[in-house]
This record gives C-alpha cells, sequence and structure tokens, in this order.
C-alpha cells in the first residue's frame, strides 16, 4: 500500500472510531487500537502510541465545552493527577517490557469492561458516605449546578479514590487510551462523587494523564508521525462530530450495537494474543 | 476562596486547551498535505516494528527537522504541541493557585508539573 492509499483508510477508521467512541461515552482510544491492529494488521506499539495522541486531542478539544457548564471539579482533578500521572510513567514503563501478545490479551480484557461499564445506566440518586478528613483538609468538595439551582457535595474515601486512580492511570499508560471508565469508578463509586462531575472531571483529566506517558512514548519511538497523524486527525474529528450527535439525541440503539462490536473485537485482542498473531 | 474565581479560571483553562489543539492540529495538517503532496507513492506499512528514525523521538530533534521543513517533522512538532496543551493547563493552574495563595494546591500543582516535565524531557 502506499502513503496515499494508507493515510485516507486511516484516516476514515479513526473518524468512525472517534465519532462511536463519542458518542458511547467510551472514547476513541481504546476502540483505535483494535481496529488498526485487527483491521489493518498495524503493530500494535504503532496502534498505542498513535491513539495515546489521540487520547490528548479529544480530551483537551472536548474540556472546553465541559468546564463551560460548570461540573468539573478543578481540586479534585488536580490532586488525583499526582496519582495518574505517577501511574501512567510505570505503564508505559512496563508496556516496552511485556510482550507484544500479553498487551493485546490485557487490552481485550480492558476492553471488555469499558463495553460492560458503558452499558450500564448511570446512577440517579446522589448520596454521600462518611465525612472525609482528608477532603476538608484538601478542599474536595463542591457544588455544581442540578436542576432547581447549585447542588452541594461532599467527598469521601480519598485515599482509596487516589489508589484507584494510580491503576487507570497504570492502564493509561500501559495500553495508550484515556482509561476514562476506571477513572469514574474511582470517583463515582469510591469518592462518592455525583456521576456528572466524575464524568466531565475524569475528562479533564485524561489529556494531563496521557501526556505524562506520551513523552516517554516519543522517546522509545512508538509514536510514527505516518501514522499518529491521520489517526489524530481522524479520531478528532469524528469525536466532534459525535459530541454534537449526543447532544441532539441519545441513540440507544446504536450504544447497543456499538457494544456488540466492541465486544467482539475485545475477544479477537484476546484470542490473536493468545495465538501469539499480535 | 472564591468560587467565582474558580469557575473564571476553569474557563479560561478550558479555552486555552481548545486553542492549543486547534493550533497543533492546524500544525499536523500543514505536514499532512506537504507529506501527501510530496511523497505520496512512498509504501506505507506498519505490520512490523522499528522504532520511529531518532530526528523525531528527541523534542531537539524533532523541532530541528520541523525547521528544514520535513514533513514528519512538521507532524511531529503538531504532535508535540497537543502533547504540550495539557502540561500548559497544569502551569497556569500553578500560577493561579499561586495568585489564590492557595498553599496546598501550589503544593499539588508543582508536583504534577514536575512528572510531567521530568517525562517529556528526561530521555526514559
Amino acid at each position: 500500500m502506499t502513503l496515499a492509499q494508507f493515510a485516507p483508510i486511516v484516516f476514515g477508521i479513526s473518524a468512525v472510531a472517534g465519532f462511536l467512541g463519542a458518542l458511547t461515552g467510551l472514547g476513541g482510544g481504546v476502540v483505535i487500537t483494535p481496529a488498526l491492529t485487527l483491521l489493518l494488521g498495524v503493530d500494535i506499539r504503532y496502534a498505542i502510541g498513535a491513539s495515546l495522541v489521540s487520547v490528548i486531542a479529544t480530551s483537551s478539544g472536548a474540556a472546553a465545552a465541559y468546564v463551560r457548564e460548570g461540573f468539573s471539579n478543578i481540586r479534585i482533578g488536580m490532586f488525583l493527577e499526582i496519582a495518574t500521572t505517577i501511574g501512567a510513567i510505570v505503564g508505559a514503563t512496563l508496556a516496552a517490557k511485556t510482550p507484544t501478545s500479553a498487551l493485546a490479551i490485557i487490552f481485550g480484557f480492558v476492553l471488555l469492561h469499558a463495553a460492560w461499564e458503558s452499558s450500564k445506566q448511570p446512577p440517579r440518586n446522589s448520596r454521600s458516605g462518611p465525612p472525609d478528613r482528608l477532603a476538608a483538609t484538601l478542599k474536595l468538595d463542591g457544588s455544581y449546578p442540578a436542576d432547581g439551582g447549585i447542588k452541594q457535595y461532599s467527598v469521601t474515601r480519598v485515599k482509596a479514590g487516589f489508589g484507584l486512580m494510580f491503576i487507570a492511570g497504570a492502564v493509561s499508560g500501559l495500553l495508550g487510551i484515556g482509561s476514562g471508565a476506571l477513572k469514574v469508578i474511582a470517583m463515582d463509586r469510591a469518592m462518592r462523587i455525583p456521576f456528572k462531575v466524575s464524568t466531565t472531571t475524569s475528562n479533564f483529566m485524561i489529556g494531563v494523564t496521557a501526556a505524562a506517558s506520551a513523552g516517554i512514548y516519543l522517546h522509545r519511538g512508538w509514536v510514527e508521525p505516518t501514522l499518529a497523524m491521520p489517526v489524530m486527525l481522524g479520531v478528532l474529528s469524528g469525536s466532534m462530530l459525535g459530541a454534537r450527535q449526543l447532544i441532539a439525541a441519545r441513540p440507544k440503539v446504536l450504544r447497543r450495537i456499538f457494544g456488540v462490536v466492541v465486544a467482539i473485537m475485545a475477544v479477537e485482542m484476546i484470542l490473536n494474543g493468545f495465538r501469539g498473531k499480535i | 476562596m472564591a468560587d467565582s474565581n474558580d469557575a473564571r479560571l476553569e474557563q479560561f483553562i478550558g479555552r486555552l486547551l481548545q486553542v492549543g489543539v486547534i493550533f497543533a492540529s492546524v500544525v499536523v495538517l500543514i505536514g499532512a498535505i506537504c507529506l501527501l503532496t510530496g511523497q505520496s507513492h512512498e509504501p506505507a506499512s506498519f505490520q512490523s516494528f522499528q522504532a520511529a528514525p531518532k530526528d523525531y523521538r528527541s523534542l531537539s530533534g524533532v523541532i530541528a527537522a520541523a525547521a528544514r521543513f520535513d514533513c514528519r517533522g512538521v507532524i511531529q512538532l503538531g504532535l508535540l504541541l497537543l502533547i504540550a496543551t495539557p502540561i500548559a493547563r497544569v502551569a497556569f493552574s500553578l500560577v493561579a493557585f499561586a495568585l489564590e495563595r492557595d498553599r496546598i494546591y501550589v503544593i499539588v500543582t508543582a508536583v504534577v508539573l514536575g512528572i510531567l516535565l521530568f517525562s517529556l524531557l528526561f530521555e526514559h
């Protein structure tokens, strides 16, 4: 294949991945690596490098819209970024020492988990846990606009959340994904932060987390400009379209179909990993 | 700690991120046009892994390659700008927390910034 044929194909695949990733809340990064490796046979290390870069683009590109709505909590984000960035460096360092087949298998399982999480309904009731002294010291409690005024919330189990964030960062650095699903679990389930605040703050954090491992990928030569270019431009344009679509309608059927596609890709990644094909 | 200050800071940061992404995308796009007009018949396959050439793997290498208008160097420079966008966000937050005299968050933000710079600048 020549460059003139390869670049548009990769751009197209990335745009679809970005579009569906934004629509389902899975994020484009988690879909693009399996798509590139399974459909085009791209080496998983190149795919991971390109995907990580596109994760920064979608996270930063969407941040402005989220910030305007006033849901994200900059203190929670900044404090937890200590854990995610250290985790990202550990993950990116481990990635170099992990056989590609093992990376594919781990990727498959993380993908299955993300698809499962996104298929569930977001919790409706906000419930706070026991008061946390660390949360008070760090001034993590906040408020957000809800129907009928401003709603206060308090944060709990800060240490557990911090630990989970380290894991989320390590997975992000290992696989070149945003690991938004894991971040939301840490904030929503452990720290009892309201769902909307969790998702928007998580999106805010994804770019910073990814930037921590991007430097390591770059130095190692996993960021190949010829591949990363159509991936980044494709995922970004696709996810911008997808985000706009999301506001217009909640496409339930599409979400379900996509969930099945993602699950099939995940199983393919795991099988190919065990067969030593990746 | 005024909440309205935080809200204004966050809005500024949100816009900063958007401008950074647009700027980086334009640079990547220039590199893409350069590559596809000049070298479009080169073979492209990424099925076997060889680390990207040395020029595209360090800050100084990328800047030098982009300066001599090497197409892939320009793309890589755009990607570096993209990576720099969230780092700039953290740097601006550090200034904002310092202006608010919020000592805890000056320290928290400085730690995050230190980790990011360590990972980007240190040759692993």
